[in-house]
């Protein structure tokens, strides 16, 4: 997933079938014509609580279109049947799996293509089942950890973290900021010492914020809510204006990849 | 503390909030059990809220039922109009003396809202109150008297716009604030440490109503009834009886028969929502399902943890009454003792009386009259005036 010569991977996230699922594999290959060296794909939930107002729209604009965890994961094989070779790491909430079955969930996820599976609401202590799942069929579960965790904690947590550690890049939720809390470079340089492949994610949106992650030693960078933003100006109800929706995304993206090239 | 209750329970939040919950797990086992807190909250339970709140035998109420004696215990006459306060004084208290300068709190009907507020005000304290905008709407009179205590009322307009999406907006705020503000959750829900947490500050409710019916009986009464919907006021009326040969029956919103919100009397089934793994009800794919009852408190689609654990233990029985059974009782209470229930408690009302119709007449019920109907009053002409 993470490049072994030079600068941060760019890992855009992309909330599967926003506003329709055509869309989202046009949107996901665009980006990884465009430098995506992986796609964080979210199967939607009802009840995003980790997510801000972006992300939370593009979750409800892609349940009202009638995206389910069946079809979000249709649309990753269907990825890797044209063509689409990144690595792709799906993300949804924990209630999720827990009614699709978690083992059963694990296996169509990879069996579909994916590599690994972030789930936001499933701390360490409570990743027992989910983990062992994951395990089994050969899915990485990433583990999210935040600047507020203790070096305990954090040591915890990437002891338990498979594929990369997702550092949180803000206490709070998802959302574009105009500014990155000090504390999250800290973190990340915190959890690089403890010998694990690191993303940051949650609130970053420019390249100048994609460029300090990767200076403070980040092995990729995630950006969602900037990217929902920057095409769903171009949503009205199910239907987009995909071809100024993909250039915009296009364009952002190459920015993004230089950016995180450093 | 014990995180779980049996299966249910736990602690399903972003990471951002483990530290935060521990926190406030390690201030409630400190803070929370001192002396100092103890006393001042009992003060503040008595001298302000207008504990102890009697226990009613509703003779009329009786009458109609022809059966067992019912009583009611009066939540509804303390401050602010239910046994809200009674976990909102608790929390801010604690809040307070653990160095927090605001509360945020969510509400349905918005009774939760102006108890918070109220703690608020009483405590000194910043306060915002989360609240759907479906709630707004048909809780008007609330969200002024929020404003009047000097809180601000933020509306939330996404998903179905009720208590959910409120809990939702505040799990969101606390994320961010955390280091400085107390999420007052208003139920015996959430993550844990809140539902022991806010079972503890209302089980004020059992403990009087125990003593109360030993010193008006004699022993225990037969039955215990409360409404459901988080599922305070039940638990606080239940859980000083645990050990007690009481049958105890939690009363959800049958709703208008269609998407109602009966969790764990009708489709519900384990799932996870809100920090917590409980029953709830949800959509074949997982997705949180939208509920309706005529009464906003009673609209929650999951519900406390440890009312999962009862379900299946078989503890708690747990039935329904649906909206015209509620309002049947809500108008009935009135006429015949001179007590409007909220909407929620006549949920609990109109099934209690079903259930002493089929009990004899030497045995007793206790009801948890959880709230007064005055916020109700305007909503209920309303539905009326258009059937």
């Amino acid at each position: 997933m993470f490049s072994k010569t030079k600068g941060a991977a760019f890992m855009p996230y992309v909330c599967c079938g926003d506003p329709n699922p055509e869309f989202t594999l046009k949107l996901a290959k665009a980006l990884a014509q465009n430098g995506a060296d992986a796609i964080e794909l979210g199967i939607p939930f009802s009840d995003p609580i980790a997510d801000g107002k972006s992300v939370q729209a593009a979750s409800a604009r892609a349940l009202v279109a009638g995206m389910t965890p069946k079809k979000a994961i249709g649309i990753i094989g269907k990825l890797r049947k044209e063509g689409i070779g990144v690595p792709i790491v799906a993300m949804t909430y924990y209630n999720i799996p827990f009614s699709f079955g978690e083992e059963k969930f694990a296996v169509e996820l990879k069996k579909a293509g994916a590599q690994g599976l972030i789930v936001p609401d499933v701390p360490i202590d409570e990743c027992g089942p989910l983990s062992a799942a994951c395990r089994k069929a050969g899915l990485d579960l990433v583990q999210l950890a935040t600047p507020n965790c203790s070096d305990g904690r954090l040591r915890k947590i990437a002891a338990r973290t498979k594929g990369f550690l997702y550092a949180v890049s803000v206490v709070g939720i998802t959302g574009a900021r105009g500014r990155m809390d000090a504390r999250a470079i800290r973190l990340v340089k915190r959890a690089k010492r403890m010998g694990v492949k690191v993303a940051a994610g949650f609130g970053i949106s420019s390249p100048a914020q994609a460029r300090e992650f990767e200076q403070a030693g980040a092995d990729g960078v995630i950006v969602g809510s900037r990217l929902a933003d920057l095409y769903s100006r171009f949503i009205s109800g199910k239907l987009i204006g995909e071809r100024r929706a993909l250039a915009a995304a296009s364009k952002f993206a190459r920015e993004m990849k230089r950016a995180c090239l450093g | 503390m014990k995180k779980y209750f049996g299966k249910f329970g736990g602690q399903f939040v972003p990471e951002t909030l483990v530290m935060a919950l521990q926190q406030l797990e390690h201030s409630y086992l400190t803070v929370g059990k001192s002396r100092k807190f103890r006393q001042e909250l009992g003060r503040l339970l008595r001298t302000y809220a207008g504990r102890p709140t009697p226990l009613y035998l509703a003779k009329k109420l009786t009458a109609r039922g022809g059966g067992a004696k019912i009583y009611l215990k009066r939540e509804d006459l303390l401050h602010t109009g239910a046994h809200k306060i009674n976990n909102a004084i608790g929390q801010a208290l604690l809040a307070k003396m653990s160095g927090k300068r605001r509360l945020i709190a969510e509400t349905g009907a918005g009774q939760h809202g102006v108890a918070t507020a109220t703690a608020a005000a009483l405590l000194g304290m910043e306060c915002d109150v989360y609240m759907g905008s479906v709630d707004i709407a048909r809780q008007a009179p609330n969200v002024y008297r929020m404003e009047l205590l000097g809180a601000r009322v933020i509306e939330v307009a996404s998903g179905s716009r009720t208590l959910k999406d409120a809990i939702n907006e505040a799990m969101r705020d606390y994320t961010a604030s955390f280091e400085t503000t107390h999420y007052l959750i208003g139920s015996a829900l959430g993550p844990h440490p809140y539902p022991a947490m806010v079972r503890d500050f209302q089980s004020v409710i059992g403990k009087e109503a125990k003593g109360q019916f030993a010193a008006a009986e004699g022993g225990v009464p037969d039955a215990l009834v409360a409404c459901v919907g988080g599922g305070s006021n039940a638990i606080g009326l239940f859980f000083p009886f645990l050990n007690e040969k009481v049958k105890m029956y939690g009363v959800e919103a049958g709703g208008d028969g269609n998407g109602h919100a009966a969790r764990l009397t009708g489709k519900g089934k384990p799932g996870v929502l809100h920090g917590m793994k409980t029953y709830l009800l949800e959509d074949r794919h997982g997705q949180i399902a939208d509920t309706h009852s005529v009464s906003a408190g009673l609209d929650y689609p999951a519900v406390g943890p440890q009312h999962s654990l009862f379900m299946e233990q078989g503890r708690v029985k747990y039935a329904e009454a649906d909206d015209s059974e509620a309002l049947s009782a809500f108008h009935l209470l009135s006429e015949l003792e001179g007590i409007v229930p909220a909407l929620e408690s006549a949920h609990a009302v109109a099934f209690a009386l079903k259930l002493a119709r089929g009990m004899g007449r030497g045995k007793s019920i206790i009801v948890n009259l959880s709230g007064r109907g005055d916020k109700d009053v305007d909503h209920v002409r309303k539905i009326e005036g258009e059937r």
